[in-house]
């Protein structure tokens, strides 16, 4: 479904105006540096399930915000 | 799949063994395909795909059946025309209708930067083993004379590439055939099998636990589409894949004859007519990462509106149904296939959008992997560490649609 991202500052909008940001979480045991410049830049969590995320509203308001989403179902919690 | 299939199509059920030689995880074409050319072209048998729903109930049985090997960058042109040959010959091969039909793709630029990239796919596809040909506005016009060369005026056909091989098949069909192959050599297919967790004895990889117990083998092939990160993470892997629902739609019956598939460059979206003469539209993913299914309006509102501006004649026609699957994309848009660096655990994803024509290569070279231990030189490029290695395969323009 398209979703429908409600911006604090510009209210319900559709995810097209957004530009998603990945939040990237390279695991604490991985220490050789080279390999953790490839997790970061390429490595993904994908997590299905309840997810915290960063959005971009470039066509709107351009900031940032954080969202709260389950991504099994495109549910969202909350975005400040 | 219902019963009224499960009787047309010869498939026969066994208990699950406790262990296999080799165990695929996932029924969707790719799973399939690997089950059955490692039964075709090597004998090996002794094979379980385990299915958590049912075979082609991924996006083997949601996608829009393209077939090309029109690419941008000579390893996937190579790859891919493997691919369309296959395809060619598993009518005759498998011995099953697979209502494979040859209609020519039309790729249609509308910008000057658009006509050098299709000025440039001609060219690639020539070097590298596929036919495709540059093709003026007047000859777009005699191949598909249902478009509208000014684009609704605003986006104005000024040339495009054609590639004759393009061509569809009936995805079940594909599915069932190769499921059939590899059953009749006997191979097993547990459909309501979902794997849990992957069994190890130190870094190797030794079997699969599932909801109905644990299988041992010799080796574990992933094939589970856009739930691939779960498989890895079983692994220990992290993966370079983010999922994301792609939406496609068809209308009624169209009463005339729509012979070849367009697609357009800018507009991103493409359009076939099935064989039952329903015109089937499909387009790139949706923006966020998501796992679901959920179809809607905003996509068949955003996708007819451009294929309209092109295809006039669709304005007349009404939509019947939409659907969506979840497709494991890559950073690079192009497939990974091979070794992981996990002893006995191989891999096949990132098949994004365009997977489904990559079936017949994607499982015969898989096959040849796990026989032999050998990496193809086919699939080498696709490998999982060519980001590690600064070897990435970018190829959005040719396969961000269908
Ligand atoms: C709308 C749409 C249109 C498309 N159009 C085209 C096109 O025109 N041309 C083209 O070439 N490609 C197209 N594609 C892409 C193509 O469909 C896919 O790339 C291809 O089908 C992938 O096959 P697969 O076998 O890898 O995955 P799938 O067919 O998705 O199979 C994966 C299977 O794994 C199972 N599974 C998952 N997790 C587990 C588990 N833990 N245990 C057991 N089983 C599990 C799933 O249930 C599923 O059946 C399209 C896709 C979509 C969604
Ligand atoms: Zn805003």
């Amino acid at each position: 479904m398209s979703l429908i991202i409600p911006c604090p500052h510009c209210g319900a909008r559709p995810v097209q105006e957004f530009v998603y940001g990945e939040i990237p979480v390279v695991p604490d045991d991985l220490t050789d540096p080279d390999a953790r410049d490839v997790d970061r830049a390429f490595m993904r969590a994908n997590p299905e399930g309840p997810t915290v995320e960063r959005w971009f509203h470039a066509y709107g308001c351009r900031r940032w915000l954080t969202l709260e989403r389950d991504t099994h179902n495109d549910e969202i919690f909350s975005a400040e | 799949m219902n019963e009224f299939m499960e009787r047309q199509v010869k498939l026969t059920w066994h208990e699950p063994k406790a262990s296999y030689d080799v165990v695929i995880v996932g029924g969707g074409g790719h799973g399939l395909s690997t089950a059955y050319h490692l039964a075709t072209r090597h004998g090996i048998t002794n094979v379980a795909v385990l299915e958590r729903k049912y075979i082609g109930g991924g996006n083997s049985g949601r996608n829009t059946t393209v077939i090309r090997a029109n690419y941008g960058i000579p390893e996937a042109v190579r790859f891919y025309q493997r691919s369309v040959e296959l395809y060619q010959r598993l009518e005759e091969e498998t011995g099953r209708w697979i209502m494979h039909e040859r209609k020519g793709l039309l790729w249609l630029a509308h910008t000057e930067a658009g006509v050098r990239a299709e000025r440039a796919r001609a060219r690639v596809n020539t070097a590298f083993g596929a036919e495709t040909l540059f093709v003026t506005p007047g000859e777009i016009k005699e191949i598909a004379p249902e478009v509208d060369l000014t684009g609704g005026g605003q986006w104005p056909v000024l040339g495009g590439s054609y590639h004759p091989q393009g061509a569809t098949a009936r995805h079940d069909r594909v599915n069932w055939a190769l499921a059939e192959g590899a059953m009749e050599r006997g191979v097993h297919i547990h459909q309501r099998t979902a794997v849990t967790d992957l069994l190890k004895e130190g870094d190797r990889v030794t079997g699969v636990m599932t909801d109905k117990g644990p299988i041992h083998a010799g080796a574990v092939v992933s094939a589970v589409g856009g739930h691939v990160t779960a498989l890895g993470r079983m692994a220990g892997l992290r993966l370079p894949i983010r999922t994301h629902p792609l939406q496609a739609f068809v209308t009624n019956h169209y009463a005339l004859d729509f012979h070849p598939i367009v697609a357009s460059m800018s507009l991103l979206f493409y359009a076939s007519q099935t064989a039952r003469g329903e015109m089937l539209i499909g387009a790139e993913i949706d923006p966020q990462p998501s796992y679901s299914y959920r179809s809607g309006h905003h996509f068949l509102q955003s996708c007819a509106f451009r294929a309209m501006t092109l295809l006039p004649f669709l304005r007349r026609l009404r939509i019947l149904r939409q659907w969506t699957g979840v497709c494991d994309m890559s950073p690079d848009y192009s497939p990974i296939m091979g070794k992981t660096g996990v002893e006995n655990f191989y891999i096949t994803t990132g098949w994004g959008t365009w997977g489904f024509k990559a079936i017949p290569a994607g499982g015969e070279q898989m096959a040849e992997l796990i026989a032999t231990g050998e990496t193809p030189e086919l699939i080498a490029p696709f490998a999982l560490d060519r980001f590690a290695r600064d070897r990435t395969l970018a190829d959005r323009g040719s396969a961000g649609t269908h």
